[in-house]
């Protein structure tokens, strides 16, 4: 029985070789794509064991990590939740990251390049490596305002500080807690996400930001500036009959309530901008011509590309316009034009700025985990959008919709607020979205807001307007003025 | 060819045959050793500090290998003295991961604390007792022949038995293969393979000179009688029976090839293995056809990342695990084998190959192939057929065990759920083996021995000679 037995034995030896050979290829050909691969949380866990940075806002931690005692050591907690939610995003187990946990998360997590230099001296001292901390630009009291305002309805705010470009509010509802969605308890983390999806707005879009809407009559301000740049002052008398017919069209453009611009069919463009003429500015858009109009969207960024803050913004842009009829529709926000509410902060802080746009952030400054600071935003100037002149007439005109015209609600007394309105229809059945942007004060701008109301119907003066008030109040109280 | 008298390895009778008992005692030490240098390099890195059982769990498991070790030096001392320390080196790492994910489950969610190791080890103990009791019992393993029918009843009234029983009372995740009484789980299938192995044995001697007749010659093999084909064909029902009925791929796929390979070693006719290999094929594709359980296996062993979230979780992670261990793994308390369903049992490889890395898991297979190497030496050197076979049945068990659930953690082979020897959690499995070991250790024993002609008489199963010299 020996000649088998020495058979036996070798075939052992061969089924336990191809066992090695096996463990080789697993465990060192494929071990790279294996570690890496997006179903494998060991690396996830290696990162739970360090101490995430902190997402800061004016002095208090908006976003932390906590030390817990099972088995991913460090938790993430919100503790303002729902308020910053589309600032700060989520740190899940289960979904991975969003929001700044996603835009910073090099630097939150300690492997930016700007932080070798201290880990490799974490190395030494045998410190836990621990992730720098983001100091953001948002103010407290303006991100209140902006979310109480939006209490109820679906919509966004974003503030801008005109001469710099920080944010200093970026609000979006419904919001939601990323608490639930941070924990360490997989199957909590799925509910609630189902729950979120299941929602009929997704909670998890932040629509100031992520998502364009028509704007309608905040354009005319785009239009207002091509016709200035063109030649035309605010005293410019310009058409403006109670119906505009369409080129080549059967149909025609309507004003608001159906009702006349003026009795003589006819009026100057700051009087059109402060009761939002429809049939004035699709009149002059088309005299203006569609070269006029796209030059201006672009210098004032709409331009359809995205860009970071470091977040990404989805881009504006007027779209295709196929003929005089798409022209005259394009000219008063409506037809392919659609916007984000950033990019209309945007917009309402570059004629603050005197037609320089500053390049908008949310970062002010990054520190290591010791807190100094290892790298700071400077301003800087992005586009030349107008001339300082017509930023000045176009200021003028906006204060004449604040005081005089459809943004009345907008108005704080003892401060000079400048401001457009637009109220945009979406389709028959569906209430109309309404916006307000404006800045205050008029004569020193300190802050640019825009509010989007989705779907709220109304118009943007009743709606978004009294909004705008609040959040730039807030803010103007808080530095002192107002 | 295999004669004794013929066998040059069999030393001749009065030389002085060194007993190895040292060379034991060391490398028993250096596994103890290694064992506790392990269980508190698990606790520094995991808690920090040594936890206050160490120094009893030092003691206790020196004790159990001290024991072992007095135990074969008073009743088996010519015995191999490599199979003792490579189960005590496969123990002990055991112990350690069970340990490990001890902990790990309790930093999880500290209010469950899920302490096996502690059981583990009171099952070692058990097992020792038992390796004890096995060689005070089995002076020579020539006896147990004698029982062969009686154990063949046995084995295979436990192999029966879960499939009897209600699902409440023996049915785990799917397989109908435990007996659970009273808070215990236990898996007769794993005392049932001795059993067979034995009664294979036996069997196998008593009729293998029949077996090994030919009827004819196809093709330069030598094909056996038609009627001869009944043995066969009963392991191969016997087999598609407790897939049937247990839904146990791995017991299945174990009984069936232990009886072929201990088939072919006692007849020497590789026609028997091809005939096997066909049946299994046979038999293979018809479970496919009609199991669902089984082509779900095969499925997600084709490609378990199809399956990633469902029926191929475990194997992905598993893969996971072994992948971002890499090389060197992540140290004892480094990983996160906790990943890895089950990880305590099943697939305990996967935990060993993410935390010591290639180099761990490549040595736990060599250990494993020491072990079973040195059972095909005794069955080699071994004088009587009996001896041989069941020397070789026992070993190629362990071997065939380890190929088909480190092939299945791997990805090499479909999951069988099968338990990796001495090394997984489980009390069942663990007693067996000890007991599986013993009976090597035995026989080892009997094969070192300097040859005292005529110390005993030849045993007999019924009437037939045990011993037939070879055509």
């Amino acid at each position: 029985m020996n000649a088998p037995l020495r058979r036996v034995a070798i075939s052992v030896l061969v089924l336990f070789t191809l066992l090695i050979v096996n463990v080789n290829y697993i465990q060192v050909v494929r071990a790279e794509k294996l570690r890496n691969d997006r179903g494998n949380t060991r690396v996830l866990a290696e990162e739970y064991d360090r101490e995430r940075g902190s997402i800061v806002v004016a002095g208090k931690e908006i976003a932390l990590s906590v030390p817990t005692d099972d088995r991913l050591t460090y938790l993430r907690q919100y503790p303002d939740g729902e308020l910053y939610a589309g600032v700060t995003g989520y740190y899940s187990v289960v979904y991975g990251n969003a929001g700044l946990e996603r835009a910073e998360n090099d630097l939150l997590a300690g492997s930016d390049p700007r932080l070798v230099f201290r880990r490799l001296a974490d190395l030494f001292t045998g410190r836990d490596p621990a992730g720098g901390n983001v100091e953001l630009t948002l103010d407290p009291a303006v991100q209140q305002a902006a979310m109480s305002g939006l209490e109820g309805v679906t919509g966004a705010v974003v503030a801008l500080d005109p001469s710099t470009g920080a944010i200093l509010g970026m609000a979006s509802t419904p919001s939601y807690d990323p608490n639930q969605l941070s924990s360490h308890d997989p199957q909590a983390i799925r509910a609630y996400w189902d729950q979120l999806s299941a929602a009929d707005r997704d909670p998890r879009l932040n629509r100031a930001i992520s998502d364009n809407f028509p704007p309608g009559s905040l354009f005319k301000v785009i239009v207002s500036a091509a016709a200035l740049e063109d030649g035309y002052t605010p005293e410019t008398v310009i058409p403006a009959p109670q119906e505009l017919p369409l080129p080549n069209s059967s149909r025609v453009i309507p004003n608001f309530n159906g009702s006349a611009c003026s009795s003589s069919g006819e009026q100057s463009l700051i009087d059109a901008l402060t009761i939002s003429c429809n049939t004035a500015f699709a009149q002059l858009g088309m005299d203006l011509g569609e070269d006029r109009v796209r030059e201006m969207a672009e210098a004032f960024g709409m331009d359809g590309e995205t860009f970071d803050i470091p977040l990404q913004v989805e881009g504006s842009s007027i779209g295709e316009v196929e003929d005089e009829a798409a022209l005259a529709q394009t000219s008063i926000g409506q037809r392919d034009v659609r916007m984000t509410p950033l990019q209309a902060a945007l917009i309402a802080a570059t004629v603050a700025n005197d037609g320089v746009q500053m390049r908008p952030y949310l970062v002010d400054q990054v520190q290591a985990p010791d807190l100094t600071v290892i790298d700071s935003t400077q301003p800087e100037e992005w586009r030349d959008a107008v001339s300082a002149d017509v930023a000045n007439q176009l200021t003028e005109m906006m204060k004449s919709v604040v005081d005089n015209g459809s943004g009345r609600a907008a108005r704080i007394p003892g401060v000079e607020v400048a401001g457009k309105t637009g109220t945009a229809q979406v389709s028959a059945d569906v209430p109309d979205h309404t916006w307000f942007m404006g800045f205050a004060p008029a004569d020193d701008p300190k802050i640019a807001v825009a509010v989007f109301v989705a779907n709220g119907g109304g118009t943007g003066g009743e709606r978004s307007a009294p909004i705008a008030r609040q959040v730039m109040e807030a803010y103007l109280d808080g530095q002192g003025e107002g | 060819m295999a004669g004794p008298s013929t066998d040059p390895r069999a030393p001749a009778a009065g030389t002085a045959v060194p007993k190895r008992r040292g060379t034991e005692a060391a490398l028993l030490g250096f596994a103890v050793l290694i064992t506790v240098v392990a269980q508190s390099i698990v606790d520094l890195t995991i808690t920090g500090s040594l936890r206050p059982e160490m120094a009893a769990f030092s003691a206790w498991i020196t004790a159990l290998w001290v024991v072992a070790h007095l135990a074969v030096r008073k009743w088996a001392p010519y015995a191999d003295p490599l199979l003792l320390p490579a189960v005590a080196l496969l123990v002990g790492l055991g112990l350690t991961v069970i340990h490990r994910l001890d902990l790990a489950s309790e930093q999880v969610d500290s209010t469950v604390t899920r302490e096996d190791a502690p059981v583990q080890l009171v099952w070692a103990t058990l097992g020792v007792a038992l390796f004890v009791g096995v060689l005070v019992i089995v002076r020579d393993h020539r006896t147990l022949s004698r029982y062969a029918y009686t154990l063949a009843l046995i084995g295979m009234a436990l192999l029966a038995l879960p499939a009897l029983l209600p699902s409440s009372l023996s049915e785990v995740n799917g397989a109908k293969i435990w007996i659970r009484v009273a808070g215990f789980s236990i898996q007769p299938g794993e005392f049932a393979k001795i059993c067979l192995v034995v009664f294979f044995a036996a069997y196998l001697v008593d009729k293998r000179d029949v077996l090994a007749l030919a009827s004819r010659k196809v093709a330069g093999l030598e094909l056996p009688r038609g009627r001869d084909l009944g043995p066969v064909l009963l392991a191969w029902v016997l087999s598609i029976l407790v897939l049937v009925f247990e839904r146990d791929l791995g017991s299945s796929l174990l009984l069936f090839g232990i009886f072929l390979v201990m088939l072919y070693v006692a007849t020497e006719r590789s026609s028997w293995l091809l005939i096997g290999v066909g049946l299994f094929a046979v038999g293979a594709l018809v479970a496919y056809q009609l199991f669902g359980h089984v082509q779900q296996r095969v499925d997600t062993w084709l490609d378990p990342f199809a399956y990633r979230d469902g029926a191929g979780y475990q194997l992905v992670q598993s893969l996971f695990g072994l992948g971002t261990g890499g090389l060197f793994g992540a140290g004892l308390g480094g990983g996160r084998p906790d990943q890895v369903p089950v990880a305590k049992s099943d697939f305990i490889a996967a935990a060993v190959g993410e935390e010591l890395g290639l180099f761990g898991l490549v040595a736990v297979i060599v250990l494993y192939l020491v072990l079973v190497e040195r059972g095909l030496r005794t069955s080699l050197i071994v004088r009587d057929a009996f001896g041989k076979l069941l020397a070789a049945g026992l070993a190629f068990a362990v071997a065939w065990q380890v190929f088909v659930v480190l092939g299945g953690v791997t990805g090499l082979l479909p999951l069988t759920g099968l338990t990796t020897p001495f090394l997984a959690y489980g009390g069942s499995s663990l007693v067996a083996n000890f007991v599986l070991v013993a009976l090597l250790v035995r026989i080892s024993d009997a094969a070192r021995r300097p040859a005292t002609p005529h110390a005993t008489p030849p045993p007999r199963l019924g009437e037939a000679p045990t011993e037939v010299v070879q055509q």
